[in-house]
């Protein structure tokens, strides 16, 4: 029998929106947190660029700035009702981060430091404006960092490396959840008044991707194995500039430096796509670009990567021919030194992973898999919705990238997903734990374990006819051809049936390890099998939407139809099958516009 | 080019004792130490155990020996080894559970044991806003702050091999943090802390730490500066 603990709350998830939503509900509830990792080893302490929240402390700006921005960011599908919020509470959800010890860069007179970020705007001149709170090059490491700091002084209760493999619903009710202890391979049934996932993204289902292994999109794999729709699933962010094969981000601010991006054939080729702004366009139309210029012949070695060339000669003869000035207005010169000063972390990587140095050569780069805008869908207090009419599942909640409020949309502004975790982990928490101060524990199924029982007998009796690398490799090979930055019906439908038939074949696999102790064959067996539910959901919702928006982009269909598709997608699994719905967006003061920066 | 890969291997549900699987392989010499770790797993044998996420030194999972010296196996790649035979084994100091994995425990143990958060009950600003500090305060403690709690560098230490109840490298590291953070309070605290049997004085500049450390952080000058600041009773 698996052991039986009982908490108010349990969080599933060790990152900034699980910490957060910890430290917030332990203060009137009973409360653990559940992680696979270590919370410190959490995806969040990747984020480099910054904190997004209207302080004002370098120049003038304003809440409603931040909100109008990610809106239209958001190429008008997120809700304005949560966007609102979270830009209002932004500010406070800093200070509270400073508050806690968090150490941010500071300004001349001792306050955070602010820099400006893409899409972040002075609403009424249309300048950038310096919004983003940052922490040297490391504000997501600061964060979890100083969030788990505090766990410690709170002593919070930890479960590490339990992995989350279950979710109990009893009378339409959270009950708890079922974790594997990976040093013994021992089930736990964890009884809750309410649990919360946090258990961020799912990019490793794309062969090139700047997520950790661990973004294997369990919260979402488990909620809708329980009957949870998933919304906006056909909505992923690719990054233009991820290292070749390895997908290690390289941040836009290369390309702000003057960085310029070339072909197979020397061309620099963003002039055909975005003859305005060529290289400093927006996230998605480069992707796109990179994509077709591919698909023409016209990548590096038939191999689907392009040259990010940033070094001084590059930079300073393109910098001449687009007439490129200082604010003094002299010309935009550059040298070596300055270029490493300015990225010295992103050299760090060229030199360790490609013996680049990047004020000597090109980068290769191509894009990468990087963020989900699409979740569990919750409210702005994170409890999880699940339909169209909103309606609220007693108990169960979401927060961080593994949840969609939605406050990103189609497509997420950098600096905003920082703000999302610290600010709905926050409410996540509060409100679990007045729920649970409200709530009597629902009793428990009369065989808890009874999925993940099936599921590891399942994985020991295959017939190992099929390999878990194999059926993997495939997959990630498969999105990120037909489900990637560029789709169409045909591509869609391709991508349905191939992972129709992954599913198949994943039935046949077997695990070889019969041990109990770290068994980690089985917990990637098992998380194999959640991103082939979430590529399923993605195909198949992005094969319904025929227009393009934000991260979704259909060559079939290039425009955004506002008539018919202004609407979140609702995806229920059923077995092989997934169902879909639609709700609207909510839309309170900003009406729908062209999207042109 | 082809590789000798030597693994430790331990099984504790079968073995009585720790051996090495060798396997060959055909790599780039760019490949990670990781991906041939994950090779393993995908080609030869899928039951090997190791930690590992980020894949690009930022979240300190997966801080092994490699041909002798610690290294994280993502941070590292075939070309700077200079060597066609890699012998991968787990952390040394700590116990082993299970091939590449060990016991963590005493390390975050003794990470928790210097109070690594901020201790401040001073009254927040008035204005609600945040507690002034300027760039020069802030740069006092920056080179510390970058530490991902990988433990390389308190398992390259002959002192905590000698005795695990040394706070070690790393906790040190995580108090200079806070130590000389001008918004703290409970330098006095941790010094104390730091100064008993099992603190800083058990350092003997090996310098292994400052070597091993993927972050590139003065761990010795750090410990150097606490030791300072216990004898001198000083922060500056
Ligand atoms: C390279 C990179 C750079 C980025 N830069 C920025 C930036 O500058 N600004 C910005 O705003 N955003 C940025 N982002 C996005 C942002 O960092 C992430 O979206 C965010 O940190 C996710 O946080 P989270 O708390 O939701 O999840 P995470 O921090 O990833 O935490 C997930 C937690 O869930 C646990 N978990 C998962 N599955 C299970 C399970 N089955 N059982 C138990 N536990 C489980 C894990 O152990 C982990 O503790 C960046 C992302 C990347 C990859
Ligand atoms: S100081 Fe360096 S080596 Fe030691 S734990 Fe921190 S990052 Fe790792
Ligand atoms: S896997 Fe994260 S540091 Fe190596």
């Amino acid at each position: 029998m698996a052991n039986i603990h009982q908490f108010d709350v349990i969080v599933v998830g060790g990152g900034g929106a699980g910490l957060m939503a910890a430290l917030n509900a332990s203060k009137t509830a009973r409360t653990a947190v559940i992680s696979k990792l270590y919370p410190v080893r959490s995806h969040t302490g990747a984020a480099q660029g910054g904190i997004g929240a209207a302080l004002g402390n370098i120049e003038e700006d304003s809440p409603d700035w931040h909100t109008f921005d990610t809106v239209k960011g958001s190429d008008y599908l997120g809700d304005q009702d949560a966007i609102e919020f979270m830009c209002h509470e932004a500010v406070q959800a800093v200070l509270d981060l400073e508050h806690m010890g968090l150490p941010f860069t500071r300004t001349a007179d001792g306050r955070i430091a602010q820099r400006p970020f893409g899409g972040h705007t002075n609403n009424v001149t249309g300048k950038p404006v310096r919004r983003s709170c940052y922490a040297a090059d490391r504000t997501g490491h600061m964060i979890l960092q100083t969030l788990y700091q505090q766990c410690i002084k709170n002593n919070t209760l930890f479960y590490d490396e339990f992995q989350v493999m279950d979710l109990l619903l009893v009378d339409g009710k959270a009950a708890g959840v079922v974790a594997v202890e990976l040093a013994t391979g021992e089930l736990h049934v964890f009884h809750a008044k309410a649990v919360i996932f946090a258990t961020g993204g799912h990019g490793r289902i794309w062969e090139i991707t700047s997520n950790a292994y661990a973004y294997t999109g369990d919260g979402c794999a488990i909620t809708a194995r329980r009957g949870i729709p998933l919304e906006d699933m056909e909505f992923f962010q690719f990054h233009p500039t991820g290292i070749f094969k390895l997908g290690i981000l390289i941040t836009e601010a290369v390309r702000g430096e003057g960085g310029i991006l070339f072909n197979a054939k020397g061309e620099r080729f963003m002039e055909k796509y975005a003859p305005r702004i060529k290289d400093l366009a927006s996230r998605d139309v480069i992707s796109r670009a990179m994509y077709l210029e591919t698909r023409a012949g016209n990548d590096v070695n038939g191999q689907r990567f392009f040259y990010l060339d940033v070094t001084p000669e590059t930079v300073n003869k393109y910098a001449d021919l687009d007439g490129r000035t200082r604010p003094d207005g002299t010309p935009y010169h550059v040298t070596a030194a300055e270029i490493m000063s300015k990225i010295p972390d992103i050299a760090d990587f060229c030199l360790t992973y490609l013996g680049v140095d990047p004020t000597r050569q090109p980068i290769p780069v191509q894009p990468t898999a990087h963020y989900a805008m699409g979740g569990i869908p919750t409210d702005k207090y994170g409890r999880v919705v699940v339909d169209e009419k909103n309606t609220v599942l007693p108990g169960l909640y979401a927060a961080g990238e593994v949840a969609c409020v939605s406050v990103h949309g189609a497509n997420r502004l950098g600096t905003n997903s920082l703000v999302d975790l610290v600010v709905f982990g926050k409410h996540a928490g509060l409100d679990a734990a007045a729920y649970a101060n409200g709530a009597d524990f629902t009793p428990l199924p009369a065989n808890p374990t009874e999925l993940v029982d099936e599921t590891i007998a399942r994985f020991q009796n295959g017939s190992g006819k099929e390999r878990v690398a194999k059926i993997g490799s495939e997959l990630r090979a498969e999105m990120f051809d037909n489900v990637g930055v560029f789709r169409t019906q045909e591509s869609l439908e391709h991508a349905v049936e191939k992972v129709k038939e992954l599913r198949e074949r994943y039935l046949q696999v077997k695990v070889t390890d019969s041990g109990k102790i770290f068994n980690m064959e089985m917990m990637q067996t098992w998380e194999l099998g959640n991103m082939l539910d979430l590529a399923l959901v993605t195909a198949v919702s992005a094969l319904a939407r025929t227009e393009s928006r934000g991260g979704h982009a259909r060559d079939d269909f290039p425009a955004r139809d506002d008539v018919n598709w202004l609407k979140h997608t609702l995806a229920w699994m059923n077995g092989d099958q997934v169902t879909l719905g639609y709700k609207p967006v909510v839309i309170t003061k900003y009406m729908p516009k062209e999207r042109t920066y | 080019m082809e590789i000798k890969l030597r693994v430790f291997r331990f099984n504790p549900e079968k073995d009585a004792k720790p051996h090495f699987d060798t396997f060959i392989m055909d790599v780039d010499p760019n490949d990670r130490v990781l991906d041939l770790l994950e090779y393993v797993k995908a080609d030869f044998d899928s039951t090997l155990a190791l930690r590992r996420s980020c894949a690009h030194g930022v979240c300190g999972s997966d801080a092994m020996r490699i041909n002798g010296r610690n290294y994280l196996a993502c941070k590292v790649l075939v070309k700077n080894l200079k060597s066609d035979t890699i012998t991968v084994e787990p952390l040394l100091g700590l116990r082993v559970i299970k091939d590449l994995i060990v016991d963590m425990g005493p390390f975050f143990e003794n990470f928790r044991s210097v109070l690594p958060y901020l201790i401040n009950d001073d009254p927040l600003p008035a204005d609600g806003r945040e507690r002034l500090q300027s760039p020069e305060q802030r740069e006092r403690f920056e080179d510390t702050t970058k530490c991902i709690l990988c433990a390389a560098c308190t398992t390259s230490c002959p002192s905590f091999w000698a005795d695990e109840r040394y706070v070690g490298p790393a906790a040190i590291v995580n108090a200079h943090r806070f130590i000389f953070d001008s918004r703290d309070t409970a330098a006095a605290k941790r010094l104390e802390i730091l100064n008993q049997q099992i603190g800083v004085w058990r350092c003997r500049t090996a310098f292994n730490c400052t070597e091993a450390c993927p972050r590139d952080i003065h761990i010795t000058t750090a410990i150097a500066e606490v030791k300072k600041a216990i004898n001198t009773g000083k922060l500056d």
